[in-house]
């Protein structure tokens, strides 16, 4: 299986009046054809930065790609024209975003606002453009298609608007869609048919999909491989077995302890503390303020990466050597 | 490239040493230490608008306006009406500063005299408009239910009446005079300001901390006091600042037309009347003076006013 | 639909009667009476006249009266030019005072629309910082201020354009300089200050995401939106651009309607005075029910609230 995207040492800042603000410090990646990367993390860690580097929509003041490279087909998307990039943005690679209340034009119709997408990047007719925005509402399962595409959005519910803008993004068939937090904003029963539907169309569609998400629930749901990003970084990444029942970073562990769960009694476990200020960073391990297991070499020096299995990676001193000899004294 | 770059290559080579592999102490609450200092809305708020370099000249600008009105005629060496014909219409010279008028009088002093009278209908204007709008509007806001849709549906009606016709009308039927047009003012222009309090009010009605107060017991006047005012304020004193330049507008306007301030007393626009005709003689500095001060007054009121807008408004906060 | 605007139709009826009643209350309770001036010094000749213009009899009587009158469109007659019907004054000034006006009005709405545009899309750079320091400006400083300037400079000074009067296209151009300045003014504000606010929208995002090109996100996507706060402003403007031909006609010498309004407070002529300021009402009245309208028609969630609820 070939890798669709690749991201390398991807470094984002932001300049602000407080003084620049690292938000991604360092990512590296990759994404096979036709699988679902979930990329989990709390606020402000950087997960929605990346995505919205990858498709070149960070504004440019105040957001800058200080490093790094992402490779889509063999193309480096941060070296890319701004007509290029536009040519990939809605028709190889697409993206939603998460409030579907805001995410539509309440001035214009669902169907100008799905058709307008092929019809920007295909030069098809417009009776073209009309059956082909039918076929993807009826896709995403919007009933009676011929009739909503005159409708405006405030016509419909929550869910249905994620629906149509799922559509929107599909409707040109892109390899790579990017879901940014798409079920946040919705009730729980919504969201499970909005994850069904990601499913399905998956399957459809062979389309590669990253998904962001702070929810575990969902990653648990749909995700194949996890990467867990804290601070900037990546501190864990592998398939969703590997995350799921051995977790090797503390912070993938405070993370799953967090969650309720029907077959556990007790209390639920936050994790203390507030993520790291990412005007200075750190220059050990970010999560050491807050990790349970931190040791003086956390605080010193940045974790070296550790494979423990083709797929799983871990950025954390407690995989060394030295550090289980430590360990069984705590 | 640069510093970042050598950063990470001196931490790859940084050794991790065996003796860092120990359980550190942690300090308490360090993890959790807020990184800026905070402050409060006020000062906030100050420091916000300090920034804005216009806002700043603009009322340093106002103050010296208000300081010269005050001291103005005082300090010229000629009164304000004193008319000696011989020197009608004499161009600014160091004996008169800024010329003459037809009547010999000095422009200077007059200018001086006439910012107090435009400063006074504004201001009176503005702390009328505040005090009527607020008792009208913070009612409403705060009754609610169908006291409040009665007296908004006043205020509809009333929203749609042309001012400054409104204002002409009143001149006319009071007579011309500084008591008319103040009055004219105030009629119309608490509308606005009505608008605003009660869209504050019904805004703040629902915070938990007004539940949080009532069901300690306070009254609802304390309630009013204490917790909405303060939270209210901002928008309020941004409607005042900017009453003020349109009510001297409206002034002027009037005696632009002939039906504001009549002798003996002055005001800009009455001297931008008398000093429209002069401008086929040549006697630019009869209109220049009170134009200028006219213009330069309610751009330095816009501004602070736009300029406190952004400061006290949180959202656009974090924008530059 | 229909429900909200005959309601809107009636509050706009309810509102004209208002400044009608005001309008008659307060000319007949000003201090002195159209009669007292050098030419009717007879008091048998004042008591004649004041029969003839009804202002002997009560004041309900008269109030009755004029209501009829007005419902039929009829204005009455000047007192002080009695070979005069205000319709016919009215007839005289109005297109005049509305070819300014709407000449005012149209320069306005393009100039800063274009310029609020502009500027939000250079947000934060020089150009931006300059058009906003402008509008400003022009917000500031009084119409009939900036006319007075522009005649100093272009007609006196320079003396490239005429002063006065209403006769050629280049009569036109420092009255609508004058008139339009402070209007163009507060659109490019509020349409600068509006695009910023719907290029932070979600919706523009996914705008982009979809690959649109930029012409498009903003015509056709930003535009629309931001626009609408504009509509709604157009009528409180037209009203200022209304009142602003008083000073306007004034200054420039133009026969406009504003001469015989202005003129017909000095002299106390009642028939004119309220005539022409219940003509200015039930245009202005009318302009903001029109923008009413058209928002409604504008926004989609209006048009279909209405049809719904």
């Amino acid at each position: 299986m070939t890798n669709i995207l690749e991201v390398n040492d991807l470094q984002v800042s932001f300049s602000s009046y407080g003084g620049e603000v690292q938000a991604v410090r360092g990512v590296n990646f990759s994404l096979k054809k036709g699988e679902t990367l979930a990329i989990v993390g709390e606020s402000g860690c950087g997960k929605s930065v990346t995505s919205q580097t990858i498709m070149q929509l960070i504004p440019s003041p105040p957001g800058r790609i200080k490093d790094g490279s992402i490779l889509y087909k063999g193309m480096d998307l941060t070296r890319l024209k701004d007509e290029d990039m536009r040519k990939i943005r809605g028709a190889e690679i697409s993206m939603i975003f998460q409030d579907p209340m805001t995410a539509l034009n309440p001035t214009l119709t669902i169907g100008d606002q799905i058709m307008e997408g092929i019809k920007q990047h295909k030069q098809i007719s417009k009776a073209e453009a009309r059956s082909k925005a039918i076929e993807m509402l009826q896709l995403v399962g919007i009933p009676n298609p011929e009739m909503r595409l005159k409708q405006y959005p405030h016509q419909f519910s929550g869910g249905m608007r994620q629906r149509i803008v799922i559509a929107m993004a599909l409707i040109c068939e892109p390899e790579i869609l990017i879901a940014d937090e798409p079920t946040t904003a919705l009730d729980v029963t919504i969201q499970a048919q909005i994850l069904d539907l990601f499913r399905e169309i998956q399957q459809q569609r062979d389309v590669s999909i990253i998904l962001i998400t702070h929810d575990l629930g969902v990653v648990a749901q749909v995700a194949d491989r996890v990467a867990v990003m804290y601070a900037g970084k990546i501190v864990e990444m592998g398939n969703r077995r590997d995350i799921f029942y051995s977790p090797q970073h503390p912070y993938t562990k405070g993370l799953l302890n967090s969650v309720p769960r029907l077959d556990q009694e007790g209390e639920l476990v936050p994790i203390d503390g507030t993520p790291p200020d990412l005007f200075s960073p750190p220059e050990g391990c970010s999560f050491s303020a807050r990790c349970p297991y931190a040791m003086e070499v956390c605080k010193r020096v940045y974790p070296l990466e550790s494979n423990l299995n083709a797929h799983h990676l871990v950025n954390c001193w407690l995989q060394d050597e030295r550090a289980k000899r430590v360990l069984h004294t705590i | 490239m640069g510093l970042r770059q050598e950063t990470f290559y001196e931490k790859k080579e940084k050794i991790a040493l065996d003796e860092w592999f120990v359980p550190i102490e942690k300090k308490q609450g360090e993890a959790e230490a807020v990184v800026r200092p905070s402050l409060s809305y006020w000062q906030e708020a100050w420091r916000n608008l300090w920034k804005n370099k216009l806002a700043m000249i603009a009322l340093f600008f106002l103050t010296l306006l208000i300081i010269m009105s005050i001291i103005g005629p005082i300090i010229s060496p000629h009164s304000i009406s004193e008319q000696k014909l011989i020197n009608q219409n004499q161009p600014p010279s160091s004996e008169y500063w800024f010329g003459t008028d037809s009547l010999g009088r000095d422009v200077f002093a007059r200018t001086w005299y006439g910012a107090r009278i435009s400063l006074f209908v504004g201001v009176t204007a503005a702390v009328i408009d505040f005090l009527i709008g607020v008792a009208y509007g913070g009612l409403s806001g705060y009754k609610g239910g169908k006291v409040d849709h009665i007296m908004m549906r006043i205020v509809e009606v009333l929203y749609g009446l042309p001012y400054l016709l409104i204002v002409i009308l009143m001149s006319v039927v009071m007579g011309p005079g500084l008591a008319s047009i103040i009055i004219a003012l105030s009629i119309t222009g608490w509308v606005g300001m009505a608008r605003i309090v009660r869209g504050q009010v019904l805004q703040i009605k629902n915070y938990e901390f007004i539940l949080a107060s009532k069901t300690f017991g306070a009254k609802s006047y304390r309630i009013i006091r204490k917790n909405l005012l303060p939270n209210t304020m901002g928008p309020i004193i941004v409607q005042m600042t900017l009453t003020v330049p349109s009510a001297i507008f409206a002034e002027a306007f009037l005696s632009f037309l002939g039906l504001g301030i009549q002798a003996p007393l002055t005001s800009w626009g009455v001297m931008a009347d008398e000093g429209l005709s002069a401008i086929l003689t040549g006697h630019w500095w009869r209109l220049f003076f009170p134009t200028l001060f006219i213009s330069l007054t309610m751009f330095a009121f816009n501004v602070l006013g736009d300029g406190l807008q952004d400061a006290l408004d949180p959202k656009l906060r974090g924008g530059k | 639909m229909k429900s909200y605007y005959v309601k809107r139709f009636f509050s706009m009826l309810v509102t004209l009667w208002v400044i009608i009643t005001i309008t008659f209350f307060l000319m007949h309770f000003t201090p002195g009476s159209p009669f007292n001036d050098e030419r009717t010094t007879n008091e048998a000749i004042q008591k004649n006249l004041e029969e003839q213009y009804h202002l002997d009899k009560p004041l309900i009587v008269q109030y009755g009266m004029y209501l009829k009158q007005i419902a039929t469109f009829d204005f009455g007659i000047s007192i002080k030019k009695s070979s005069q019907t205000v319709n016919e004054m009215i007839g005289r000034g109005f297109p005049v005072s509305f070819e300014l006006g709407m000449v005012a009005l149209i320069v306005a709405v393009i100039s800063g629309i274009t310029l609020g545009v502009v500027a939000s899309l250079k947000h934060n750079g020089v150009i931006d910082y300059l058009a906003m320091t402008i509008a400003v400006i022009g917000i500031s400083i009084p119409n009939f201020v900036l006319a007075t300037m522009l005649i100093q400079q272009f007609a006196v000074h320079w003396k490239i354009l005429p002063t006065a009067t209403w006769s050629s296209w280049r009569h036109m151009i420092l009255p609508t300089i004058a008139l339009a300045t402070s209007p163009t003014a507060i659109i490019a504000r509020l349409t600068r200050t509006s695009m910023l606010e719907v290029l932070t929208q979600d919706y523009i995002k996914t705008a982009k995401a979809k690959g649109l090109s930029s012409f498009k996100i903003i015509v056709k996507h930003a535009l629309r939106n931001a626009l609408l706060p504009v509509v709604t402003l157009l009528g409180a403007l037209a009203a200022s651009i209304l009142t602003g031909t008083f000073v306007i006609e004034k200054i420039f010498a133009i026969p406009g309607m504003g001469k015989y309004f202005v003129d017909s407070i000095n002299n106390r002529d009642y028939p004119v005075i309220m005539g022409t300021t219940i003509f200015y009402s039930t245009i202005l009245i009318f302009m903001l029910f029109l923008v009413d309208l058209a928002y409604g028609i504008l926004d989609p969630r209006i048009k279909l609230q209405k049809k719904e609820g």
